[in-house]
């Protein structure tokens, strides 16, 4: 059975996970691994860390029982509110995590990838707060596509460099930040963005987003008097799951459900279901399932979720799906954006579009739960971001986007 | 020639070898062979076959770039060992430069043989450390084929020393801390890294790469390790020539002149 005290020494999680990179990488993996040993056990470091999550962040984030919700689609649900955090989602958990970590190595810069720039602007944030240089890589097609999120940055101090090469997207840009890395290592810290890529990486983003999971359990106790029978949360990258996941994983009867981005449907091949649609590969540092064909090149991945179009996901996932422990199922875009709007009109939230796959897969599995429980279920789902970054795209998408005048800098409409 | 022959043979003319790197299919799998063919015929000792591979971490614009151009034009693993097998029967020592994934989905056992069966007398893996390596160096003692990890100015002595021990045939040394590329200079660090590996292992031979595009700069690299390592300065000779004959023109001309630098130290 599952562990928490996964990983191994030497970051494996069953086979997946480990440290595929190159050599010029392995000092600096082992420097974050050990003052992230040694910050663990520190005091007065994860006083600094839970202190600025509470008076900076806002955690722990609300568990709200979403009454309208519930009875739209049958069940009794808990929405875990990481949407409330300051800068809009569980990412900045993360980022005040690293950035901590960052000053502690003595590192004056860090570096990140973004795909639709949320992990972005919290980097810039946390560096900002911290007093960091932050340097932002972003695909040129997603600068283009998220170019509120480019101006968020740069208000917030930070470099964001569009990456042009390969699919100039997600991937890419993580390519470019390995590599600036490879270069840089004395001077910098990756902040990496999700519970992905070479060991320690999956591990210490699980721990600093745990909290998420760790919180909701304690919640559940105190309001209901019990555990859920559900946990859902959306996959990308993985690290909302993993952070909601974790504090479960020894509960056995509380089922972990993962719901990755089904795009258009596993079956069309424009979708970033890594797991579902996926298979196990090297990808970005780690062994773990990756998109890719016959010969082990990646594929591209298809979502209207910018934060969970990623060919890959993080090992702990891979090793949960293998264990049985959690189960993943692929959420289409036409399922996520129907349970995007039912949000928004039961409950007055409108959701990131990611956290949408998480709401449309528990409406999914609530039949075949109540069957098997005799009961209504219960289901906590992680709402692990909001979605006032995707008005643009989820307003396409229903067709209710009214021109928009040209607004002159200076002018008053 | 194994690759310890052709260590051995430049060591007793009192040289360094001159490895090319060009990636397979770039821009067409013809082309590529008739590249690595002119720059086996104009002085490289070995040819590094660079396989194609969609997110090549450890690689600058310009393998980058190759290496696109290489995968949009259709090109497979399968034509890689095919690209290997005809250049090996031109006559040329070829090592292959590969990433860990395509190794991995090919079957890493079917690999080694298929690899070992085209003629390839070594792998170079730069996102593979020996750490993870357990299932190929297993799969490359079985089928003979010579191990190169890479080592950095980064490395801990216990690293280097695990690492080369691990090693068959001769080291990677990155001179400096960063990818591919050529660079203006040589890095500064790269002695030292070489002598600490000699530290480690006075026998091995020890190849530098990273950033050597020039004679001039192959014979101060020369002077100092046992093989001199140079991608992106080839490769550009095709990427920006305006036409396949001037590139080929270009090719032989800085394969030469790197060759010749190799042998600057050459005691007369």
């Amino acid at each position: 059975m599952s562990a928490p005290t996964f990983p191994d020494l030497a970051g494996h999680f069953g086979r997946y996970g480990g440290r595929f990179v190159p050599e010029a990488l392995v000092r600096a993996l082992d420097e974050l691994d050990a003052a992230y040993r040694s910050a663990k056990v520190d005091p007065v470091f994860q006083e600094r860390f839970t202190g600025l999550l509470r008076d900076y962040a806002g955690t722990p984030s609300l568990l709200y029982r979403a009454e309208r919700f519930s009875a739209a689609i049958g069940a009794e649900v808990l929405l875990k509110r990481e949407d409330l955090n300051h800068t809009g989602a569980h990412k900045v958990r993360n980022v005040l995590g690293q950035a901590l970590l960052a000053k502690r190595m003595g590192k004056p810069r860090v570096i990140a990838e973004t795909g639709a720039g949320q992990h972005g602007v919290a980097s810039a944030t946390a560096a900002a707060l911290l007093d960091l240089e932050c340097v932002v890589y972003m695909g040129a097609m997603d600068t283009e596509r998220q170019a509120l999120n480019v101006a968020r940055m740069r208000m917030l101090g930070a470099t964001v460099v569009p990456v042009t090469n390969g699919s100039r997207t997600l991937k890419d840009a993580l390519n470019e930040a390995l590599r600036d890395w490879v270069s840089s290592v004395d001077t910098t810290h990756y902040l990496l963005g999700t519970a992905a890529g070479p060991a320690p990486f999956p591990e210490i983003v699980r721990d600093f987003v745990g909290g998420i999971g760790t919180e909701a359990r304690a919640q559940c106790l105190t309001q209901l008097g019990r555990l859920p029978d559900a946990v859902a949360a959306c996959v990308g990258g993985g690290s909302n799951a993993i952070g909601i996941f974790h504090a479960f994983v020894p509960d056995e009867q509380v089922r972990l459900y993962g719901f990755e981005a089904g795009g258009d449907g596993v079956a069309t091949g424009r979708h970033a279901a890594s797991i579902t649609g996926g298979s196990a590969g090297v990808l970005h540092g780690a062994r773990t399932y990756v998109l890719q064909d016959s010969d082990g090149q990646t594929v591209e991945s298809h979502s209207i979720s910018a934060g969970l179009d990623y060919p890959g996901v993080g090992p702990e996932h891979a090793w949960l799906h293998d264990t049985g422990r959690a189960r993943y199922e692929p959420v289409t875009d036409a399922e996520a954006m129907a349970a995007f709007q039912l949000l928004c009109r039961t409950e007055g939230i409108i959701p990131a579009i990611e956290s949408a796959h998480a709401l449309a897969g528990a409406q999914r599995i609530v039949p075949a739960l109540t069957a098997e429980l005799g009961r209504t279920p219960t289901i906590v789902i992680n709402l692990s971001g909001r979605g006032d970054k995707d008005v643009h795209t989820a307003g396409a998408y229903f067709g209710i986007l009214d021109e928009v005048e040209t607004i002159v800098p200076g002018e008053n409409s | 020639m194994s690759i310890a022959d052709t260590f051995g043979k430049a060591k007793a003319e009192g040289r360094a070898v001159l490895v090319g790197c060009m990636p397979a299919g770039f821009p067409t799998v013809d082309e590529s062979i008739a590249s690595m063919v002119a720059m086996a015929e104009s002085g490289c000792d070995v040819i590094e076959v660079e396989l194609p591979y969609s997110d090549p971490v450890m690689d600058g614009p310009v393998i980058q770039k190759a290496s696109d151009i290489a995968l949009a034009g259709g090109v497979r693993t399968r034509d890689t060992l095919r690209i290997i097998e005809a250049v090996a029967n031109a006559g040329a020592t070829v090592v292959l430069m590969t990433y860990w994934n395509p190794v991995e989905r090919y079957g890493v056992d079917a690999f080694a043989r298929d690899l070992a069966a085209a003629g390839a007398t070594g792998m170079i893996t730069p996102d593979l450390i020996p750490d993870e390596a357990g299932e190929w160096i297993a799969a490359a003692d079985r089928y003979a084929i010579d191990r190169t990890f890479l080592v950095s100015p980064s490395s801990t002595d216990e690293r280097i020393a695990m690492t080369v021990a691990q090693c068959r045939g001769f080291v990677y040394a990155t001179a400096l801390m960063g990818v591919t590329g050529a660079r203006t200079a040589v890095s500064s660090q790269a002695p030292e890294l070489v002598a600490r590996i000699r530290r480690a292992d006075p026998d091995l031979p020890v190849g530098v790469g990273l950033g050597v595009g020039t004679g001039a700069q192959a014979a101060e690299v020369a002077a100092f390790a046992d093989g001199v390592i140079v991608g992106s300065a080839l490769i550009r000779c095709v990427l920006d020539a305006p036409d396949r004959g001037t590139g080929l023109d270009r090719l032989r001309a800085l394969s030469a002149e790197l060759a010749e630098g190799v042998r600057a130290n050459k005691p007369s």
